[in-house]
């Protein structure tokens, strides 16, 4: 395959950046895009050029740390996938692919593709656990949790923590994410007594952090490589309300 | 001669002993302790965490961008626990044996046993953080069988039980920072130890977004940083993952043991071409209700579909009935080679052998399998764009995990007093062969159970020492050297990217020191690695500055691996006995069957750095067998 790009290239965090064009003559449509970002700059490097910076480690969709916007969708066109696991079949020969940042104020960018996301370590910082020490813990088979309720609460746990969801938002919001943590501990009996504190200050970090509000688009949800679901931003406001209404 | 410093008395007493005995440290004097943890996987989280908690003053180092993201988050499969929920006769002891007999007899009983006795324990543990592990419909613990034993006592979530019990880990670690007794950095690599009068005493350590070097001093130093299967280049490691922190501990004195134990894994994605930056890892679940064939016939090219039952070769069921496809993996892994080396490998470049679910499906519908493995089939499709519910995969053996790593004791301390290693990065407890879901087990106890009692018996000396200085002559040297060192990697201007020389040194540690070994083959790789190695030097290119530069890390990884890989034929070269994952081809029975020598080869290697270019010391520390007897390791 033959394959433009426009890249996003940033010398370094606050300095001025700009798209540049390079191509691409044989690209093997069973690369990972990953990979092909790696034959890139090993092309750049033997033409002078500096490589492109990006994130990524595992490579194969769970560590959370790589992703671009790929033609304007974070993680490229399909479906519940993250950047790592997307390849190269899923363009035409001859595309034009443009690649840029995740893009958010809460999201610095620090060179090229890479940005600053602590923030979202520091929303669970503010209290997205539950507060047992080791040692502390009782039988594990004392707390009876039925399959279903177990399966729900991992429904929300699977978030990666890799700021689609913020990425792909007009208000940069991190509801998504914040709202998976607080429904996987909210929904089981071991995270039930922090569950008032735990939504207060998750949003209020959530807010310090300068994401801004869920305006029910829903486009985090179509964007999420694990699939989570918008309904935990509905229980997250719910368990906010009820936190607030309980705390008067 | 080493001493491990096992506990006097019988085997199920010597941790109880041990704890009864160490020393401790006043919950007023934990706040005049320094203690610097570099990694944040489980063992790395759960002993920064776990200290946090006790009231010693924390520093937690990880390279990724946020401690989540440490390659434990990849685990898939389990964890095991000898919980006994299964009422199938699990006990400590069971476990014990299942672990010993595993690594074929080449790990230290105390260690071994003490994993068993913990385990429980930390189903608890993860539970109370909130991991949401499998459960039956009553509500209690559900469990798996994995390969190498006979009874269920696999903990699992979903296919992603690395991820979860890392997020309960990482959620412990937040809260301590939030605390205040734990403070954080990520994106800052580790790129030496400073040891002042022969005890560990800080590191120096690279801002990977600013280039900063800095110095951190402590009181004791823990190397929680994993495996070095990346060595191998095509791996199913992330691509971060590296054994430099390891390995410049080893430039100072620490000894690496057995470093040419690595563990190829049976079932991952095979090579489709030579772009491939990594290979991914399919969970040795699978293998619980999957069944492992190639063709009968040699270069069989028919679709799989289309080769009838009785024209196929399920090979792992016809040598090994009594485990069949839950053989271990290091056995497993070498039925594959045996298969595609004699031209029985099917896939684009015959390198792969088929993974078949059609009786499974068949006999357990094709939703009881989608509930069990889904994402597992959903990963495949994505990265081959194959389902795997109308067409076998395609597997193959790959580097996996490091059984070799650091040498410790029996408190985890390494040859530098005050230096710990927890996790994949010490040697322990997995012998010549590491069971599948054990890993995550040993990283867990190491940083949850066992590393909190034993450095505060090691730091209950240090009270009256003070804060430790980091303007001490020994910081500057360490400083300048690492200065040094990259200056000479940015000043080399060369034509070559790092990941040229790290492929070429992944080709032949594959060929020579990978499933199969011979004293020839790894004599001509130890030529080979240093002519690799003195062209690296004359030939690798860094572009950029020493600001943010991702080739500049990977220079100073592939740099150590170099030395590494060498250490490793060493290792390979002088142990002339086949054992679990080391198969030397001139130590097999007949029937190509490891041949392991208890009367000449019961030890551990140990290896100590004499300086490039100079061939390494060998320590030795001898295994005793007090309460089993090693048998030939049969899974027929």
């Amino acid at each position: 395959m033959h394959i433009r790009l426009k890249i996003w290239r940033q010398e370094e965090a606050g300095s001025p950046g700009r798209m540049e064009s390079y191509e691409l003559k044989e690209v093997n449509e069973d690369m990972s895009f990953l990979e092909m970002l790696d034959v890139l700059n090993e092309q750049l490097m033997r033409q002078g050029v500096r490589p492109v910076e990006f994130d990524h480690d595992c490579r194969e969709g769970i560590c959370g740390q790589c992703g671009v916007m790929i033609n304007g969708r974070p993680h490229g066109p399909l479906k519940n996938t993250t950047t790592c696991q997307l390849h190269m079949r899923s363009f035409r020969d001859g595309q034009e692919i443009y690649i840029e940042p995740f893009r958010a104020a809460a999201f610095p960018v620090k060179c090229d593709l890479k940005v600053d996301r602590s923030a979202l370590d520091r929303i669970i910082q503010a209290g997205g656990f539950i507060s047992v020490n080791t040692g502390q813990a009782p039988e594990a088979n004392t707390t009876r949790i039925a399959s279903p309720l177990a399966e729900a609460a991992f429904d929300a746990a699977a978030c990666i923590g890799c700021g689609a969801c913020v990425a792909v938002c007009k208000n940069s919001s991190a509801a998504l994410f914040t709202s998976a943590k607080v429904t996987h501990l909210a929904l089981l009996p071991q995270g039930k007594e922090e569950a008032q504190d735990r939504v207060l200050h998750l949003v209020n970090q959530m807010d310090a952090e300068g994401f801004g509000h869920c305006t029910n688009t829903e486009a985090c949800e179509v964007e999420c490589p694990q699939e989570i679901s918008v309904l935990h931003i509905a229980r997250m406001n719910w368990e906010f309300n009820k936190a607030h209404i309980l705390r008067r | 001669m080493l001493d491990a410093k096992i506990p006097q008395g019988p085997l199920e007493e010597k941790w109880n002993n041990y704890k009864a005995h160490a020393k401790l440290v006043n919950p007023a004097n934990r706040k005049k302790l320094d203690i610097i943890v570099v990694g944040t996987g489980l063992a790395g989280s759960s002993v920064a965490a776990s200290l946090g908690e006790m009231g010693y003053r924390v520093k937690s180092f990880c390279f990724q961008d946020s401690a989540r993201r440490a390659h434990s988050v990849a685990a898939q499969g389990g964890v095991n626990a000898c919980k006994n929920y299964k009422n199938d006769g699990d006990s400590v002891f069971r476990m014990f044996y299942d672990t010993i007999k595993g690594g074929d007899f080449r790990a230290r009983e105390a260690n071994v046993y003490r994993l068993a006795e913990c385990s429980a324990s930390l189903i608890d543990q993860a539970v109370a953080q909130g991991v949401p592990f499998g459960r039956e419909y009553g509500g209690y613990l559900n469990n798996r069988s994995f390969g190498g034993v006979q009874v269920s006592r696999t903990f699992y979530a979903r296919g992603q039980t690395g991820q979860q019990l890392l997020l309960g880990a990482y959620q412990a670690l937040m809260r301590q920072v939030h605390q205040g007794h734990v403070q954080l950095y990520a994106r800052h690599e580790m790129l030496d130890l400073v040891v002042i009068d022969g005890k560990a005493r800080g590191v120096i350590i690279r801002n990977m977004d600013t280039g900063a070097i800095e110095r951190h001093s402590a009181h004791a130093v823990v190397l929680a940083t994993g495996g070095f299967g990346k060595i191998y280049f095509l791996s199913t490691l992330a691509m971060g993952c590296n054994g430099s922190a390891i390995w410049r501990a080893h430039k100072k004195g620490a000894l690496m043991a057995n470093p040419s134990w690595t563990q190829i894994h049976p079932t991952s994605l095979p090579q489709s071409g030579e772009y491939q930056s990594k290979l991914t890892l399919m969970s040795e679940s699978l293998r619980n209700d999957g069944r492992i064939w190639v063709p009968k016939r040699q270069g069989d090219g028919r679709p799989p579909n289309q080769i009838p039952e009785e024209e196929r070769d399920y090979y792992l069921e016809r040598r090994y009935p009594s485990f069949g496809n839950l053989s271990p993996r290091d056995i497993a892994s070498r039925a594959a080679k045996e298969r595609i080396d004699a031209g029985f490998g099917v896939g684009p470049l015959k390198n792969a052998v088929y993974l078949d679910f059609s009786r499974a499906i068949r006999e357990q519908g094709e939703d009881k399998i989608k509930e069990k493995y889904g994402n597992l089939f959903r990963m495949y499709q994505k990265i081959t764009n194959v389902n795997a519910y109308t067409e076998p995969m395609l597997i193959s053996p790959a580097a996996h995990f490091s059984m070799g790593g650091l040498w410790v004791d029996y408190e985890l301390m390494t040859t530098i007093p005050g230096l710990y290693a927890l996790g994949e990065a010490n040697f322990a407890d997995h012998g010549a062969n590491r069971l599948g879901a054990n890993s995550l087990l040993q990283a867990c106890v190491d940083g949850y159970f066992i590393a909190p009692y034993t450095m505060a018996n090691y730091l209950a000396d240090e009270i009256k020492t003070g804060p430790v200085d980091a303007r001490h002559p020994a910081f500057d040297a360490a400083e300048r050297q690492v200065k040094e060192q990259l200056q000479l990697f940015m000043a080399i201007q060369g034509r070559e990217p790092a990941d040229y020389f790290h492929r070429k040194l992944g080709r032949i540690l594959y060929d020579k020191c990978g499933l199969s070994r011979s004293a020839a083959g790894l004599q001509a790789a130890i030529t080979d690695i240093r002519e690799l190695r003195s062209e690296f030097y004359k030939n690798l290119h860094v572009p950029g500055g020493l600001g943010l530069n991702g080739e500049l890390e990977k220079a100073g990884r592939v740099a150590d691996y170099l030395e590494l890989g060498e250490l490793m034929c060493y290792d390979a070269l002088t142990r002339n006995e086949s054992c679990g994952a080391h198969f030397r081809e001139e130590y097999q029975t007949p029937d190509g069957e490891a041949m392991r020598n208890d009367k000449d080869f019961s030890f551990i290697s140990a290896w100590g750095w004499t300086g490039s270019e100079q061939p390494p010391k060998l320590y030795m520390e001898p295994l005793q067998f007090e309460f089993v007897t090693p048998a030939v390791r049969s899974y027929k």
